[in-house]
Order: structure tokens, then C-alpha cells, then sequence
């Protein structure tokens, strides 16, 4: 008799019976966020799908083997791809000692005192800096005060500027992570802060600590603004040597040729969009990945 | 040799003392670069306010620089990058904390693994790509349906910076709202609560402060956005209601002069540090802001 | 005072009490998580308006099986239940069942205090008025927190943030925000185990002032606990029913060699 149970369960006297609106209401917000949600997920798809049929045609080794050109069949992203090599080796040779050495001391060494607060105050503000004002930094002090020029090393210091308080608030993170007990049993064997940040602190926070870098690397690949504000040049036709050079990068071709109105370029546009997001993607899949494992070895 | 019972004197450790003080050094970079910051926002904007005065930077109407006569009123500057932020808030903080909502309170721990890393890869693409995303994509949409739509439109523009900061909205709602305590809910389950009134009563105003300061800092990142507000939205200061026609952004401005033959030092060039030196107060005001609400608001629940 | 106790015919063989009046009885429940046996085949019924308490070592499953006499346990993944709870008589895992509304009528005070970030007043008020509660609710709140020993304490300050009370003052507030739906049975998953022992002496007066209104159902580890202020007691250990009879029984005449171990305090 399953009715009268349900009359039985039903609360009578000073309650509304409202439970079934209540219900469908509960529902109907359940699907609302899932519809929402997926939809977010569907633009992606949809995004990666319409640059991938407007760019896979012109993805070719001639594509990647051409510099740029005024015509289209023509064109490549060799120099573009040499660009961005040069760019992120540069960036991580200047940026990842700075920013691990700064949230080690942040963490290990400095006395957490009004100063330490402020320094910390003072990176997080730094990470929400719009990178367009890195671009007009970087132009007034590399490209002109130092005279560095429109040079790779005047867009590797500009960009390194950009990702440092990415890195170090990563870094900070993973070496917060590490047990302070792992440092007391150092400590207490006699250890200093050194030899305990070096041998204990950083080979446990590593894993996080690349995963942190690897993602602000792969913020610094995909960055334009910088490197149009430093007056990186959209036509290379030849490969950089030195740091000293002057250079092209990926997004830079991108954004010219989207800037163009010729079907064509856009289409370019989207091929070297796909050759990016290639090397976007194998970097993320690299650090969640490495996230992944060190979870699992967590637990 | 003193007896072996003798304690060690303090003394400096010399290596100890120099990696220490390099790895100080490092960290006073942080601290130079903002120096640096504000010093040639400053120094170039106080040159530029010598020629132009500030109220007439910041209340003028017409933005004019690099044509005669010129004009330097910020306001279409201004009205373009609310235009864009607003619009693309609109989009992104519903839409945002819904999703948050799924994936923290209804989504199956397999959904999730799979829907937040898709959507910090969503927040990994460079936002050059949004831009062809909007000018391929978005704007013929747009201009197949209604037709009045310019080439270069706000409302392109707004979208795509909208599901640019999607997932920036999403993450950090779903950790403010993951970081509340189960006994909560568990509490109002226990009251004969459904899921709703858990989520909406309970969960959500306990999270509402984690949730504000991933507002505050998703329309932080729209405001100085550049490349895809650049591509969509064109270079045409206005202080048009209309979403139809073609803006131009603070940050889409900077673009505009650098990509240009303006020689460094004149008065045209100047304006770049006026306006970036806004764009900077304005991240900055908001970014402190969310900060502040989170510490304020942390320690309430444990 | 004592009900009278029969030996029950049934697959155990230790004589059970039986009380006179049931408002739950649980029949061959088992409970597993994920394939984990938690509970196996456990069968005893609740008295209505007495208090029954849940004893024995930690992991033994008495707070899985507390929590499936509301169906808290639905919201953790894997878990599956056989057998029966009834209530007056309808199975509470029945497909028809709704089991928001069940709540209702099963309240839950839990281990720790949980309060809601919001007022005083708004914590004891929320349940009612999610549930369409339409009579005065403020007279309903201080009714509930005069019922929880805690109106005087807090009837000047109604409207500050619930987070700002002791642990005790918001265990009780918790207590008071589950009397306020006026729940037929009051489920209390070790109420005491986060609070200091003036605060735990509160509450064990509050549960005597109860027991004339509502049907108790608490789970303790704290021996004292259960021989002090309950009447029934059902000892677990590793997810099997040892021994069910009135406190009295368990605690002075125990028929179980493990029981008596576990009572005398010599594991657990």
C-alpha cells in the first residue's frame, strides 16, 4: 500500500506541504548547472573544432619550414616557432632561479614579520598586473633604457617580469606544502636552513614546483601584448643566432594574420593557432601529470 | 683544544650568510619591479599631465591624440573597457558559479576530474586565440543574425572575453565552495533541506566570500585584457550605448600606439603611460579588493 | 520503569528485552560501502520516548548505522543498505519514500557543532521555514533554545553570528535547531565527543528533559555516558549486534562475554 505510507510520511498541522515543489525545484536547478557547465565544455570543443577545419589544411612541413610571406601558399611559422624556442628558454633560464630562490627565502629564511607581509602583498598584486603594462615597462627599460632593442633578450626579461610572480606563488605553495616536521628533524640533526631547504624543503616540493613552472611557462608561450608593446617584428625572415637578435614568435604571427582581412591569413592564423595550442596542451598534460602523480603518491 | 663540553660560540656562517643573502636579493627583484612600476607610470604621467591637465584627462569626452586638433578627454577609453567588462561579467559570473556549483555539489568525482582540468585548459588558451575565436567566429554569427552589426562590435568583444574569464570564475568558486565544510551540508540535509536550499542558503553565502573575490579577480582580468578586445571590438574611442558598433579599450589603445609610428617622447606617445597608469589603479583597486575580502572573511569558518 | 524483558525467538540466541512501544525497528540491517561490509544483519527496535544508546569500540559501524536511520548515508557514494528500518511499520528505504521529508520527522545532532554562519535566530529558524513552517516563528525559536537549556544564554543576543557561541553553546544551538522541526526521533551522533565536561554535563541534563517529548537515539563511546542517560542500549562491535537490552542489563548483568569485557573497560 505505498499511498498510504506516503500519506503517512506527510507532515500534517502547522507545515505546508510543499515537498514537491521544493523537489522539481531542486531538480531543475540540478540540470540548469549541469546545462551550464557542459556548455562551457562545448565552447571549448567547439572552439578547437573550428580552428582545427579552418587550420589543418594548411599544416604541412612546408608550413613549418617557410618564413612568413605576402602570399599566402607561401607562408610559414619557422621563424615564429624558432621565436617562441629561443623566447621560453630564455624566460626559464632568467625567471625559474629568481622565482624559486624568492619564495625559498620568502618561506625558509626571512622572519615573518610586517615586512614579510608586505612582500607577499606585493607579489600577489604583482600577478594581477595587466600584461599590456609589463609590455610598456619592458619597452621603457629594456628596449630604450637599456638599449637592448627589439631583441630576444629584451622579450625574455619583459616576459620573465610577467610569469615571476606566477612562479613564485607556485613555488611558495609547494614548499609550504612540505611538513614542517620534515624540517624539524632536519634542524634538530643539526642542519642549517640551507642545508635543510636544499637537501629536505626542495627535492619534496619539486614536483609542484615544476608543475607551477610549467604552467606559467606555457602562460608566457601563449603571451602577445608584451611582445607587441616591445615591438617584437611580425616579418622575420631569418632565424635569430644570440639573445641579441631580433626575433618573431607565434603569437605575434597569429595576431598579424588575424589582423589581416584576407580569408586566407586567417586561416594561416588558425594553423599556427593549432601548432600552438599543440605545444600549449603537451605542457599542461605534462604538469597535470606530474600533479597527478604526485597526488597518488600522497596518499 | 677546549674540553669537549664546551658549547660552540655563535660565529657567522659564511656560506650560509651569502646564499641567504642572494636569495634576498632575488626576492627584493619582486619589490624593485613594482618600484619600477609605478615609477615610470608616475615620472611619463606627470610629464604628459604638464601638458595636459588632469581634469581635462580624466572628465573630456573626446579621446583624440594622435590626430590635430587633438583631445585627451579618457572617458571613451573608459566607457569601451566598462562596455566590454560589463558585458562579458554578465556572462561570465552567472555562467561561472554555476558551473562552480556543479562540479563542487553535483557533479560524480569521475565528472569531476574530467570538467576541471578541460576548463583550466579553457583558461590556458592565450587570448590571441579568443580574438581569432571572435573575429572567425562570434562576430558572422552575430552579423548573420542581425545585420546592423559592425565588423569590429562590442558585443564580439564582450563575449569572448566572457568565456575568457569563465573559467577563472569557475575554478576559484569551486574551491571557495569546496572549502566549506561537510558538516554544514550534512546539517541542513538533516533539517529535511533539498539540494537547492542547501546549496543556495547554505553552501553559497558560507562560500560568498572565496566567490566575491573570484569576481573581483576574473573582471580584473577583463579590464586588462588586450589581444581579443584588440581583434574583436576595433579601435574606435566612443561613448556609444550601442553594442553594435566598434570601441576601442584602454588596453586595445596601448596596442593601437605601439603597433603605429609614433616617435617616443612626444605628447601622443605620453598618453600611453596616462592610460596605462589608469589601467594599473583600477587592476590594482580590484585585486586589492578581492584580496581584503578574503582575509577578512577566512578565518569565519573552520 | 523497566519494561519487561522476554527472550526473543529469533537467530541469536542471547535473550532480548523488548520494549512496548517501537517507533524504529531495525530488522536484518547490513550496511557496506562500496562492497565494505560496515553493518552486518543487525536487528533491534527504538522505544518511543526513550533514550537508546549505540556503545562500542571505534570503526564498529554504530555511527554508519545511526546515520541510515535518517538517510544520511545516501549522500556518501557506494553505499548500499539490505534489510529493513521501519517507522510505525513503513520501510524507510521503501521506493516511495521521500527521504526529505524524512528528515523532517528524524533530526541529527552530529559529532562536532556544525552551526550555519548566520545568526542565532536564523539557525533554529532555517529548517521550519525551508519546510513552509506557517505559524509564529518566533515563538517557535525561543521555544526550541528554551527546550535546548540555551534561551537565557542567548535570548539578548538572537541576532549575532552563531560562530561567536562556546562549543557547548553551539552544540546546543544545534540541538535547539533539530527540536525546532519537532522530529519524533533525535538521532545524536556522539554530541559530546568535541566538548569539555561542564559543557557534556549540559547536554546530559538536557537529553533526561527531553526524553518525555522525543524518541533518542544517541551514539557514544563515552561508557558513563550511556549508563547515565539512556535506557536501552545495543552494544556493536565489528559491524555485528553483540547484545540489545535495557541499560540496566547491559551494564550490571550482561549476557555476552564481550559485552561485559567492553562495559568493565577492559578493551575499547
Amino acid at each position: 500500500m505505498p499511498n498510504s505510507e506516503n500519506t503517512n510520511l506527510k507532515k500534517t498541522g502547522l507545515y505546508k506541504d510543499n515537498i514537491q515543489t521544493r523537489r522539481r525545484i531542486a531538480a531543475l536547478f540540478q540540470y540548469f548547472c549541469a546545462l551550464v557547465t557542459w556548455t562551457g565544455v562545448f565552447l571549448l570543443a567547439l572552439l578547437l573544432y573550428q580552428v582545427s577545419v579552418d587550420g589543418i589544411q594548411w599544416l604541412d612541413m612546408q608550413f613549418l619550414s617557410s618564413f612568413p610571406s605576402r602570399f599566402p601558399y607561401k607562408a610559414g611559422i619557422k621563424s615564429a616557432l624558432v621565436g617562441t624556442f629561443w623566447l621560453i628558454t630564455l624566460i626559464a633560464i632568467i625567471s625559474i632561479p629568481v622565482g624559486v630562490a624568492t619564495a625559498l627565502y620568502l618561506h625558509e629564511f626571512s622572519r615573518k614579520g610586517r615586512i614579510h607581509k608586505l612582500i607577499q602583498l606585493n607579489i600577489s598584486n604583482l600577478a594581477g598586473v595587466p600584461s599590456i603594462v609589463y609590455g610598456i615597462i619592458g619597452l621603457t627599460i629594456f628596449v630604450r633604457g637599456l638599449a637592448l632593442e627589439r631583441s630576444l633578450i629584451s622579450g625574455a626579461l619583459t616576459m620573465s617580469l610577467l610569469i615571476l610572480p606566477v612562479i613564485i606563488i607556485a613555488s611558495r605553495e609547494a614548499i609550504q606544502a612540505v611538513p614542517m616536521s620534515t624540517r624539524h628533524a632536519a634542524f634538530a640533526l643539526g642542519a642549517t636552513r640551507w642545508q635543510t631547504a636544499w637537501a629536505h624543503v626542495l627535492p619534496t616540493a619539486f614536483p609542484g614546483i615544476l608543475t607551477g613552472v610549467i604552467l606559467a611557462l606555457s602562460r608566457a608561450i601563449g603571451e602577445t601584448a608584451p611582445l607587441i608593446m616591445i615591438g617584437a617584428l611580425t616579418y622575420v625572415a631569418f632565424l635569430p643566432e644570440g639573445p641579441m637578435d631580433s626575433f618573431t614568435a607565434l603569437p605575434i604571427q597569429i595576431f598579424n594574420w588575424v589582423s589581416r582581412p584576407q580569408e586566407e591569413f586567417h586561416e594561416l592564423a588558425a594553423g599556427a593557432i593549432i601548432v600552438l595550442l599543440a605545444v600549449l596542451l603537451i605542457m599542461n598534460a605534462t604538469a597535470i601529470y606530474i600533479r597527478h602523480k604526485t597526488e597518488q603518491k600522497l596518499k | 683544544m677546549t674540553n669537549k663540553h664546551t658549547l660552540e660560540k655563535r660565529g657567522i656562517r659564511w656560506n650560509e650568510y651569502f646564499i641567504r643573502s642572494g636569495l634576498g636579493l632575488c626576492t627584493l627583484s619582486s619589490v624593485v619591479t613594482t618600484g619600477v612600476i609605478i615609477y615610470i607610470l608616475v615620472k611619463e604621467s606627470l610629464d604628459f599631465f604638464t601638458e595636459v591637465p588632469l581634469m581635462d584627462f580624466l572628465f573630456g569626452t573626446q579621446w583624440v591624440p594622435l590626430f590635430e586638433p587633438s583631445s585627451y578627454g579618457v572617458l571613451p577609453l573608459l566607457w569601451g573597457t566598462l562596455v566590454i567588462t560589463v558585458g562579458a561579467a554578465f556572462i561570465a559570473l552567472p555562467v561561472g558559479l554555476a558551473s562552480a556549483v556543479y562540479i563542487s555539489e553535483y557533479a560524480s568525482p569521475k565528472v569531476r576530474t574530467i570538467v576541471k582540468p578541460l576548463l583550466e585548459l579553457l583558461a590556458g588558451i592565450p587570448t590571441v586565440v579568443y580574438g581569432y575565436f571572435a573575429l572567425t567566429f562570434v562576430t558572422p554569427l552575430l552579423r548573420s543574425v542581425f545585420p546592423g552589426f559592425n565588423v569590429f562590435n562590442a558585443l564580439s568583444g564582450a563575449i569572448v572575453v566572457g568565456i575568457m574569464i569563465l573559467p577563472t570564475v569557475a575554478t576559484l568558486s569551486d574551491n571557495a565552495l569546496r572549502a566549506v565544510p561537510d558538516t554544514l551540508r550534512q546539517g541542513a540535509y538533516a533539517l529535511g533541506a533539498t539540494s537547492f536550499e542547501v546549496t543556495t542558503q547554505v553552501v553559497v553565502p558560507t562560500g560568498l566570500s572565496g566567490i566575491m573575490a573570484s569576481f573581483l579577480l576574473a573582471i580584473s582580468r577583463a579590464v586588462g585584457e588586450t589581444m581579443a578586445v584588440t581583434l574583436a571590438a576595433g579601435a574606435t574611442p566612443s561613448l556609444s550605448l550601442s553594442m553594435q558598433e566598434s570601441i576601442q579599450t584602454i588596453t586595445a589603445y596601448i596596442v593601437q600606439v605601439s603597433l603605429g609610428d609614433t616617435p617616443a617622447g612626444g605628447i601622443a606617445y605620453k598618453t600611453i603611460f596616462a592610460v596605462a597608469g589608469l589601467l594599473f589603479v583600477i587592476t590594482l583597486a580590484l585585486n586589492t579588493l578581492s584580496q581584503w575580502i578574503l582575509s577578512r572573511y577566512q578565518a569565519e569558518y573552520d | 520503569m523497566n519494561p519487561q524483558t522476554t527472550p526473543e525467538a529469533s537467530d541469536s540466541e542471547n535473550p532480548i528485552s523488548i520494549p512496548e512501544n517501537s517507533v524504529l525497528d531495525l530488522q536484518k540491517v547490513s550496511i557496506s560501502y562500496s562492497g565494505n561490509p560496515a553493518v552486518n544483519g543487525v536487528s533491534f527496535p527504538i522505544a518511543e520516548h526513550k533514550i537508546t544508546s549505540i556503545i562500542g569500540p571505534s570503526g564498529c559501524g554504530k555511527s554508519t548505522l545511526l546515520r541510515s536511520l535518517n538517510r544520511m548515508n545516501d549522500f556518501v557514494d557506494g553505499v548500499t543498505l539490505d534489510g529493513q528500518i521501519l517507522y510505525m511499520g513503513q520501510d524507510l528505504y521503501g521506493n516511495d519514500i521521500d527521504p526529505v521529508a524524512l528528515r523532517r520527522r528524524i533530526g541529527m545532532v552530529f559529532q562536532k557543532p556544525n552551526p550555519f554562519p548566520k545568526s542565532i535566530y536564523k539557525n533554529v529558524a532555517w529548517g521550519p521555514s525551508i519546510n513552509g513552517y506557517i505559524g509564529s516563528m518566533d515563538e517557535l525559536v525561543e521555544q526550541s533554545l528554551v527546550q535546548a537549556a540555551l534561551w537565557e544564554e542567548v535570548k539578548d543576543r538572537l541576532h549575532e553570528s552563531a560562530l561567536g557561541l562556546s562549543g557547548g553553546q553551539q552544540q546546543r544551538l544545534c540541538i535547539a535547531r533539530a527540536l525546532a522541526m519537532s522530529p519524533d526521533i533525535l538521532l545524536m551522533d556522539e554530541p559530546c565527543s568535541a566538548l569539555d565536561p561542564i559543557s557534556t554535563a549540559h547536554i546530559e541534563d538536557l537529553l533526561f528533559e527531553l526524553k518525555s517529548n522525543y524518541t533518542i537515539v544517541i551514539v557514544t563511546h563515552n561508557m558513563q555516558q550511556a549508563s547515565r542517560a539512556s535506557d536501552y542500549t545495543a552494544f556493536l562491535e565489528l559491524g555485528n549486534l553483540i547484545e540489545f537490552g535495557t541499560t540496566r542489563q547491559i551494564f550490571t548483568v550482561p549476557q555476552q562475554k564481550r559485552t561485559e569485557e567492553y562495559v568493565t573497560g577492559r578493551f575499547g
